[in-house]
């Protein structure tokens, strides 16, 4: 993951939201003249912003059948289904054709959010408490468990705390490393691979032998203590612990116009 | 879980006639074709192309024991859930929309386990479909292997027997019903719809009685024109309904988008009275019009003008 923003002056208003931080933090891993298959919400955004800076042919897919979404800034989507998700689209298809193209492995990241995720990467948005006695029973997979388990490679871009971060999900909705080593793979699960977790707080990966998640580097002045702080199980140390660039001005501009539309230039007359 | 076997899956449909022949009738008369018990697959996904039309009628007959299979399912199911028809969801996610949060009504009836809800994964539910489109018994995938959903399910694997890979079989499902929303239908039921398909295709192939209601019935000579457009040929549908605006207050891709303001004031009332609120609403926009045009008279011509509008601002001319 090579940090390709080095050389781009921060943004110095100050006001940056750690939705922001994380959509614009994600959006640096994706890489030009690759096919995502991005959820809605932050994921789509920080695809978005790929675009729209350092990969121009970058193809976004939403499972709604949507393929090379353009997106119209200011009306993004909010379901993967509805006609703001195929605003300018290469090709509208059927959604298990998507996922069709996903188990062919022609999807080079597959792009999601957490409601809880633990130490091995799995997802769980399916109940909190026991499937036998829900405390709260949730909408469930979606497509997630699909992109988990089909797309070559997989990240993960959610808030960092430590009711999302637990050691062990209440339920496997969506399968990361399940136990970790080769379970995985034994389980039958011989595609796809979880690279990155992106926090308000780190950017995270997985050991390659335990599979357990390990931390990479730090958003900016955010100490280790504080990321353990808010996560609910032992976290495994990177070698070297770097700091990620902050947010560029640019990057946040991309990002707000996406979200909220054009800005109003006023053209001063003489 | 019912499995199908190939041949009870093919023997409805080879018994059955294929009159090519006028297949008009209106919603009302159409859900009679829907009994007690049945499962019943709804067409569209979420709030896009969700055949209203025909779920408003449906809600209206008070089924009960229903089974209802969707792609995502959207406020409907709680309309069924809160009228107390529904048995079992099977579906792969069940909400309202992200900015409504969690739906209140689905968690009243599934935490206190009074309603089933089998969830599947997205695929899943597709190859489900696709399986009893294609009348085989299962299909097989790399998906949903190692979840807890697989676990629950009881989902099996089968190994490859060329390659010795184990794959997860995803049984066939064969709804009794599938409720389709389309753009367009001749009156022998060859229908034509633009934009996404969402499931429709496999969710009515894999049906024993297959309803469709149009934004327009068509002549067969207009669906002729643009053969490449029809999804579904005659021999593939049983009833037909003309219904303008059919899918409101969900979307129709290039025809209208989906009403968001009406959400706001369905998921309000949800979240503060739970189920009370659902049958409220059924009773008030469906039990107190004497059919859908009576629902989108109530919502006004000014309301249904703006959604067009926000639909030819979003798609191609």
């Amino acid at each position: 993951m090579s940090d390709i923003t080095a050389d781009i002056p921060p943004d110095t208003t100050g006001d940056i939201t750690a939705e922001e931080l994380m959509a614009i933090t994600a959006s640096r891993l994706l890489a030009d003249h690759k096919v995502v298959f991005a959820g809605v919400g932050m994921p789509l955004l920080a695809s978005a912003v790929a675009r729209h800076r350092h990969a121009p042919h970058l193809t976004i897919v939403l499972e709604g059948g949507i393929i090379g979404t353009a997106l119209l800034p200011g009306k993004l989507p909010i379901s993967t289904n509805e006609m703001r998700a195929a605003y300018g689209a290469q090709m509208l298809t059927d959604i298990t054709d998507i996922f069709l193209y996903a188990q062919r492995g022609y999807f080079d990241y597959g792009f999601l959010g957490a409601a809880q995720v633990d130490m091995y990467g799995n997802i769980n948005t399916s109940v909190i408490g026991t499937m036998e006695r829900p405390r709260v029973r949730l909408p469930g997979s979606g497509g997630a468990n699909d992109i988990i388990s089909l797309c070559n490679e997989v990240l993960i871009v959610t808030q960092h705390e430590p009711r999302r971060f637990v050691e062990r999900v209440d339920f496997v909705t969506s399968p990361g490393y399940l136990s970790g080593g080769d379970s995985r793979a034994r389980a039958g699960l011989v595609t796809g691979r979880l690279g990155a977790v992106v926090t308000d707080l780190a950017l995270l990966d997985f050991e390659p032998v335990s599979r357990r998640m390990r931390l990479c580097a730090l958003q900016p002045g955010v100490s280790v203590s504080q990321v353990r702080a808010q996560t609910g199980f032992e976290l495994l140390l990177s070698d070297e612990i770097t700091e990620l660039a902050p947010p560029s001005a640019q990057e946040v501009a991309i990002y707000r116009e996406l979200r909220d539309g054009p800005v109003a230039v006023t053209v001063q007359t003489p | 879980m019912e499995h199908v076997a190939v041949l009870a899956a093919r023997a409805e449909r080879e018994a059955g006639g294929r009159p090519a022949v006028d297949k008009r009738m209106t919603a009302e008369a159409a859900v009679q074709l829907i009994r007690d018990g049945d499962h019943v697959a709804i067409g569209g996904t979420l709030y896009s192309r969700t055949p209203m039309a025909l779920v408003f009628a449906l809600l209206r007959q008070r089924r009960r024991h229903l089974t209802v299979s969707r792609p995502l399912a959207c406020y409907e199911i709680e309309l069924f859930l809160s009228t107390g028809a529904l048995d079992r969801i099977v579906s792969s996610w069940v909400g309202i929309g992200l900015p409504w949060g969690l739906a209140p009504i689905f968690r009243h009836y599934v935490e206190r386990g009074e309603v089933a809800y089998d969830e599947w994964s997205h695929l899943a539910i597709g190859l489900r479909y696709k399986a009893g489109a294609m009348g085989v018994p299962f299909l097989p995938t790399l998906t949903m292997l190692g979840s807890d959903l697989a676990a629950r399910l009881d989902l099996q694997t089968v190994t490859c027997p060329y390659t010795g890979e184990r794959l997860a079989a995803v049984p066939a499902l064969n709804p009794d019903v599938a409720l389709i929303h389309a753009h367009r239908a001749d009156m022998l039921g060859n229908v034509q719809v633009d934009g996404y398909r969402h499931m429709d295709v496999d969710m009515a192939r894999a049906a024993r009685t297959v309803i469709v209601s149009a934004e327009e019935i068509v002549s067969p000579e207009q669906i002729a024109a643009h053969p490449d457009r029809t999804m579904l040929p005659h021999f593939a549908v049983d009833a037909v309904v003309a219904a303008p605006h059919g899918a409101y207050p969900h979307e129709c891709y290039g025809r209208y988008g989906p009403d968001l303001r009406h959400f706001d004031g369905y998921a309000a009332a949800a979240k503060e009275q739970g189920p009370a609120a659902g049958l409220r609403y059924v009773e008030e926009n469906v039990d107190a019009h004497a059919d859908f045009a009576g629902f989108l008279a109530a919502a006004g011509p000014d309301r249904l003008a703006a959604l067009a509008a926000d639909a030819g601002e979003l798609t191609p001319r």
